[in-house]
């Protein structure tokens, strides 16, 4: 146990020396999962909206395969995305394994259809009710769709969020097809397990407690959001 | 002078070869789903009037808004409006969708302010600020609402609900106004207050309203004329007060003496 403790204090000194190799894994985990979850959301928004406005019925396959790649797990992601982008793969000749965008691609996989598959649950609670009631009201097919989107706001923000606390904690895929490589590719979870095996636990709880409040941070937000069932965006 | 007399109605147009000029006219409209749920031979509104659709549930009154509100498409048929048939798509027919407005049976309130409620067809057709302004005063305080220009629609009770709805629908002047069970959710007192303003409505705009009611009593009260929907079919119309006095259907009849088991 004193080992736990003596690593949860280097972790503070590491955290407020903002140590220079912590500060560039943090920022980099942000800025993968970030540009993942602005991709799956741009991707997603639309796919979600139009399903939702579709009657249940006609999507029913579509809703399947859907819930099935939200609970997609990560490694089988990575192994999907690896065999896409090895120098065998079809999308090999990129040469993207092992970098940024790789990860970044592999996350969208991830996120996407959680996204997508929370923004259509969203929609479909009223949506139907709100595009008709705009197009009643004069909208036209455009403005009608976005009323319906600014009318489910608080689940739109609660795919993203979702989304978002899935992939920045995740370590299968970015593993895979990052790598890990120090200074590159190296992001929060992958570097934990690293530094875990290599008993270098304060730079692990380090990082660990920087997720957990990350992952606090996000959770709060969200419930704060459901609970008060309303968000003057 | 004889020019004016030319122009009373009968005359053919390019629009329309029938030659007729009722304000709204329906042609052969049909809509099925698992079975036939509605079949209009032919019905004509006139321009300024207000009509009561009656008939029991599942009659195929909502439907029948619906059609004509262009949110269900029909399997077959035309509507003619101003004696021109709707086109099937295209900015036309969003056009002439802009001209009329459905209040639902149960009126959805986006969630936001009672005042960007009532905003809202207003700004989606650009009108000024200032206009807007100042017609979303001036119906707030038609409905008696002056101090909730700022709550959130969700707040509101159900009374409170359906006159911002109300306000909501009328503040673009529609042409056309089709409005399903008004009242049906309401108690005594609010529908009386909802009776009252739509009342107003005839005389302060112009407009042709449509009101799909159940309750015979308020068809009486509001409605000029009424249309009785029987299993998707027109059955009987006529000047209200006339069709409930001497009904000249057998169906009629028992929906009116509350014979009609449903
Ligand atoms: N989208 C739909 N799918 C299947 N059936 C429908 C649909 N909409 C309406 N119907 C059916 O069409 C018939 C007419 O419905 P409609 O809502 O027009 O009745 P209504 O006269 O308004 O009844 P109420 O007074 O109860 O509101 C009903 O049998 C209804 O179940
Ligand atoms: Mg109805």
């Amino acid at each position: 146990m004193p080992r736990l403790l003596e690593g949860i204090l280097e972790a503070f000194t590491l955290i407020i020396r903002l140590d220079p190799e912590l500060i560039k894994i943090v920022f980099l985990s942000l800025r993968v999962s970030g540009a993942a979850i602005i991709i799956s959301t741009l991707l997603g928004f639309p796919l979600g909206t139009w399903l939702g406005l579709k009657p249940e019925k006609k999507t029913a396959l579509v809703n399947k395969v859907i819930y099935t790649l939200m609970g997609l797990p990560p490694v089988v992601a990575g192994l999907v995305i690896y065999m896409l982008l090895s120098r065998m793969g079809l999308l090999g000749v990129l040469g993207l394994l092992y970098t940024p965008v790789a990860m970044i691609i592999a996350q969208v996989t991830l996120a996407l259809p959680i996204v997508t598959g929370l923004t259509m649950v969203g929609v479909r609670s009223r949506g139907k009710e709100v595009e008709e009631t705009a197009r009643s009201l004069g909208a036209g097919p455009l403005l009608s769709a976005w009323t319906v989107v600014r009318e489910s706001r608080i689940s739109l923000l609660g795919a993203v969020v979702t989304g978002f606390g899935r992939v920045i904690a995740e370590v299968g895929a970015v593993m895979m097809v990052g790598g890990n490589i120090e200074g590159h590719t190296r992001v929060m979870t992958t570097a934990i397990v690293l530094e875990t095996r290599k008993g270098n636990f304060e730079y692990a709880i380090g990082l660990g407690l920087i997720l957990l409040s990350l992952s606090f941070v996000i959770n709060a937000f969200l419930y704060r959001v459901q609970r008060g069932g309303e968000v003057h965006l | 002078m004889p020019s004016s007399i030319v122009f009373r109605g009968g005359e053919k147009s390019i629009y329309n070869p029938a030659g007729n000029t009722a304000f709204l006219d329906l042609k052969n409209i049909v809509k099925s789903y698992d079975r036939e749920v509605l079949n209009v031979r032919t019905l004509a509104f006139e321009r300024g009037k207000i009509y009561g659709i009656i008939g029991p549930s599942g009659a195929g009154k909502t439907t029948l808004l619906r059609i004509i509100n262009l949110l269900t498409e029909p399997d077959r048929g035309t509507i003619y409006f101003e004696g021109r048939p709707i086109p099937p798509n295209g900015p036309a027919r969003l056009a002439l969708q802009r001209q009329m407005t459905l209040v639902f049976q149960k009126p959805l309130l986006f969630s936001t302010t009672v005042r960007e409620n009532i905003a809202y067809g207003l700004r989606t057709r650009g009108y000024s600020r200032e206009e807007i302004k100042k017609r979303v005063s001036a119906l707030l305080e038609q409905i008696g609402l002056p101090h909730m220009k700022e709550r959130h629609a969700g707040t509101l009770s159900g009374g409170e609900a359906q006159r911002v709805a109300l306000a909501r629908a009328v503040a673009f002047k529609p042409k056309l106004l089709l409005l399903d069970e008004p009242t049906a959710n309401l108690d005594p007192a609010n529908v009386e207050l909802m009776e009252k303003m739509i009342l107003q409505l005839k005389q302060t705009m112009e407009v042709t309203i449509i009101i799909v009611t159940h309750n015979i009593f308020q068809a009486r009260r509001l409605t000029d004329e009424a249309v009785f929907l029987y299993d998707g079919q027109v059955v009987e119309t006529g000047e209200t007060s006339k069709m409930f006095t001497s009904p000249r259907d057998e169906r009629t009849q028992a929906f009116i003496e509350g014979r009609m088991i449903y």
